[in-house]
Parts: C-alpha cells; structure tokens; sequence
C-alpha cells in the first residue's frame, strides 16, 4: 500500500508553519535564515509527493531550481547579516529600524 | 496498521521534532545541527518518494555546502549569548501565525481530497539521473541557464557585500 499523498502534504504545511514560527518568533537573523530554509524545504516536499503521485519528473526538476534560489538566497542573505553586523553590532532584527518613521 | 505506515510516522515525528529544536534552541550552533538533522530528514522522504537524485542533491547542497556556509558564518560573527529572550506575548503572536497558516493550508488540503492516489505506475528510471538530466537539458534549458545567471550574481554580491572597507 502507497501512503496517500496528503499526508505528506500535511507533513510539509507542519514544517512550513515551524518556519514561520521562528521568523517571528527569533530575534537572531541567523537563526531567522535557517527558519527560511526550512521554509523553502517544507515547499520541496510537496513538489516531490506530487511528482511522485502523478509519475511526472518535472516536480523534481523545479525542485532543482528551488534549490538553486535557496542556496542563492542563503549566500546573499549571510553577506548581508555579515555586513550589518560590522555596522551595528548587533543580530536583532528589531535593532535594524534605520527607516523607521 | 501497516509497516510502511509506522515507518512514515516515525520519520515524520523525527522531521517534525529537529524543525522545532531549530526555532527553540537558543544557541545557533546547535539550531544549526538541528537544521542539518531535519534536512538529513528530508532527504531520506525525498529517497522514499523515488526521488534519488534530488535527496543526493539535498545532502549535497544544503546538509553540506549551505549548512557549512551557516557554520562558518555563526562562527565569524560569534553571536552567541546575545539573543534576547523573546517577549512571551510576541511568542503568542507566533504561534498564532503559525497555527493560522497550518490551518489555511490545512483547508486548501482537506479540500483536495480527491487528489490522485500516489501510486500512479511509474515508467523505468523515474527519479534517475538520467530522467532528471533530460528534463533539465531539454525542457528546461533556458530555466537552467537562468539559474546560472542568478549564482552568477549570487556571488558577485555576496563577495561585493561582505568584503570589509566597502565604500
């Protein structure tokens, strides 16, 4: 018996929520990235369960290119965590309120 | 209850449990081992999906390259000891985020009940190398081009942003 493909989609909106959780929730913009990456793999499940349910390969091959973002996204989001730290010396994202008005 | 049902709630339970030790933990290095953990998780889904070549490339990638860039990172900037406890009623606001957006997708997934079963029959080599290849090169190319373009500049500004003395 093949477990039914809602379940893992059930699966992945739990850790998709988790993510949302620590975005709000953690006052560490590294910590804050991470949670972003677990964003990005909860959606990746679900692209692969449905890949898997309907035989089509192309779910796995945008699941290459989310890949491709996330790790992008993870490069660029660190220079920037790296280069606002030396600046303020600090990792809360509730410190950064330059353009506050 | 069958094997293969007690084998997916076990994992799931797993999975589950290393997401939340990464937004729990307070020190980032371990919220970071957690997240290598779960995506090792992850991976072994993606296995169990008949999608070997996407987990190979989930441990590669992510358990390896994007998790090592987070260590050396924590490591650079050293912030440990100085997260400020979260407020408890901003940890309230959180979870009702959470809670609200389990429940809107939870919504659209109850609603799409009837989705096609999962084992529709797959052809030989679903999931191979091969397969993946010549959806990417073929279908795919100018995605994949794309995609080049966009580490391209991915490292042009990281180098750019974090190189000290910028102008």
């Amino acid at each position: 018996m093949m477990i039914p493909v809602h379940y893992y989609l059930v699966l992945a909106a739990v850790i998709f929520a988790i993510g949302v959780a620590g975005v709000i929730l953690r006052r560490n913009l590294i910590v804050v990235l991470m949670s972003i990456e677990l964003m990005l793999n909860a959606v990746n499940l679900t692209f692969v369960a449905f890949a898997r349910a309907h035989g089509q390969m192309e779910g796995q091959v945008i699941v290459f290119f989310v890949m491709t973002v996330a790790a992008a996204e993870a490069v660029v989001g660190l220079a920037i965590v790296i280069a606002l730290s030396r600046h303020r010396r600090t990792l809360d994202p509730e410190q950064m309120h330059l353009l506050r008005g | 209850m069958n094997p293969e049902l007690v084998v997916f709630f076990f994992l799931a339970a797993l999975l589950i449990g290393f997401s939340l030790l990464v937004i729990l933990v307070r020190n980032p290095v371990h919220s970071a081992l957690a997240l290598v953990a779960a995506l090792f998780m992850m991976a072994i889904f993606f296995l169990r999906l008949s999608a070997p070549m996407v987990a190979a490339l989930q441990v590669l990638v992510y358990a390896g390259a994007v998790m090592v860039l987070f260590l050396f990172v924590i490591m650079l900037l050293n912030p440990a000891n100085i997260e400020p406890k979260a407020r408890l009623w901003w940890a309230g606001v959180g979870a009702a985020c959470a809670l609200f957006v389990l429940a809107l997708v939870g919504r659209f997934l109850t609603g799409a009940g009837a989705s096609p079963a999962s084992g529709a029959s797959l052809g030989p080599g679903f999931g191979s190398p091969q397969a993946l290849a010549q959806s990417l090169f073929g279908d795919f190319v100018l995605p994949f081009e794309i995609a080049s373009i966009v580490l391209l500049v991915a490292i042009i500004g990281a180098v750019a942003l974090a190189r000290r003395g910028t102008p």
